[in-house]
């Protein structure tokens, strides 16, 4: 091989290797767009009227938090404290930017202008079922945007109960702390 | 018979062949200049994108949580891209007729998506996960910087393997509690190499380094 083709076949092989079929193979990452689907899209919505595998949602006081048509005010899933942090949690990363983190209805959201939620701590709403709870985060109520596709239904009941606690919370008296612990409230 | 070289084409052919050297270890170190550079790794550079979306008002402004809109960033390899109907949570009370907003505002009324720039874009052949990678204690700030005090998304990182590597040959220097992932400003409260070799520990943190890990 003399000294010109060598060069030559140097140079075609770095050109080819410019290309980026390995950094974008023929596949679809999730939400990518695509020119093949009508919509645009590659991640298909579902389609109406079908179930996925594994998604079928009988129990309707778990998935709708209705029995009968009525709303049911016992918690379709066992409450434990690990359930109930984990309701803190959710409910301060999506509930707590317009309720705010106490429930009150002053969360930032609405101290830039959206309109204000009400208090949970208002009789009317302490009185509500616990199935109400679920049902407005699941479906969305006034103002507010459904989130169901955001909060997964465990979540969702383990928020409703993080809501009772906030409940029980504002509206508890010295006499609910047990002795041993009420020391421990002076002392702060 | 005359000379056909001049004595001085010996200087000329040893510059050449010294400077030949040079020449190709020069172009060398400029490719990989480029390679390394924001022309090629995207770096520093923020992405035009449809609507000018500024994390620094929403993480640091208003003290959103990263997962309110990137939902699946805990569970799912893909971090999760907010639909529509998660901006219109707010904006259809808030900015409600900002002109800025109109595309999302477009995108509500006829269900067609908002085509987003993606900022960070790995090549097909890596794979990646964000869910273990949370579980594991490696914060968003760690790969993805200050998010909370970028106006418009940018790389912060390069994405270069020899980046994945820095963390993945010793996790121990990088990985924060569980607990903080989420956190934009959070400092270590110990010993950084004390607090991460015990976190190691805890959470069974294994050193990946084998190619298949990423490239399966």
């Amino acid at each position: 091989m003399n000294a010109r083709s060598f060069f030559l076949t140097a140079s075609v092989l770095l050109l080819a290797s410019c290309r980026q079929d390995m950094h974008d193979p023929p596949r679809y990452r999730p939400l990518a767009a695509s020119e093949f689907f009508g919509d645009g899209r590659a991640s298909r919505p579902r389609i109406a009227d079908t179930v996925a595998r594994g998604g079928l949602r009988l129990d309707k006081r778990l998935y709708k938090g209705r029995e009968g048509g009525a709303l049911i005010d016992t918690i379709p899933m066992p409450v434990t404290r690990k359930m109930l942090e984990r309701g803190r949690q959710r409910f301060d990363i999506y509930c707590s930017i317009c309720h705010g983190q106490l429930g009150d209805g002053d969360g930032m959201v609405v101290q830039r202008g959206f309109r204000q939620p009400p208090s949970y701590h208002l009789d009317r709403l302490r009185r509500q079922p616990v199935g109400h709870y679920f049902d407005v985060i699941t479906n969305g109520f006034g103002a507010m945007a459904g989130y169901a596709s955001r909060v997964p239904v465990e979540d969702r009941w383990a928020i409703v109960a993080y809501v009772r606690a906030l409940q029980l919370s504002q509206n508890a008296t010295i006499d609910d702390v047990p002795a041993g612990d009420r020391s421990k409230l002076e002392g702060r | 018979m005359a000379q056909i070289f001049h004595p001085s084409t010996n200087t000329i052919a040893r510059v050449s062949i010294f400077g030949g050297l040079f020449f190709a270890g020069g172009l060398l170190l400029v490719l990989n200049e480029i390679n390394r550079s924001p022309y090629v790794t995207g770096v520093n550079v923020a992405r035009q994108q449809p609507v000018p979306f500024s994390h620094k008002h929403h993480v640091s402004g208003i003290g959103i949580d990263c997962r309110y809109c990137h939902t699946s960033v805990e569970t799912s390899s893909f971090a999760g891209i907010p639909a529509t109907e998660t901006c219109m949570s707010c904006h259809t009370q808030i900015w409600a007729d900002s002109p800025m907003l109109e595309p999302v505002r477009a995108s509500f009324r006829t269900g067609e998506s908002l085509r987003w720039t993606r900022v960070h874009d790995l090549p097909g052949f890596v794979y990646f996960n964000h869910g273990i990678h949370v579980k594991k204690g490696v914060g968003c700030a760690t790969c993805h910087g200050r998010v909370d005090q970028m106006p418009l998304m940018y790389q912060q990182n390069t994405l270069n393997m020899e980046w994945c590597l820095e963390c993945h040959r010793e996790p121990e220097k990088y990985v924060r509690p569980r607990e903080e992932v989420f956190r934009m400003d959070y400092q270590p409260k110990e010993d950084q190499r004390q607090l991460g070799a015990r976190l190691v520990k805890e959470y069974k943190i294994r050193k990946l380094t084998d190619c298949s890990v990423c490239h399966r």
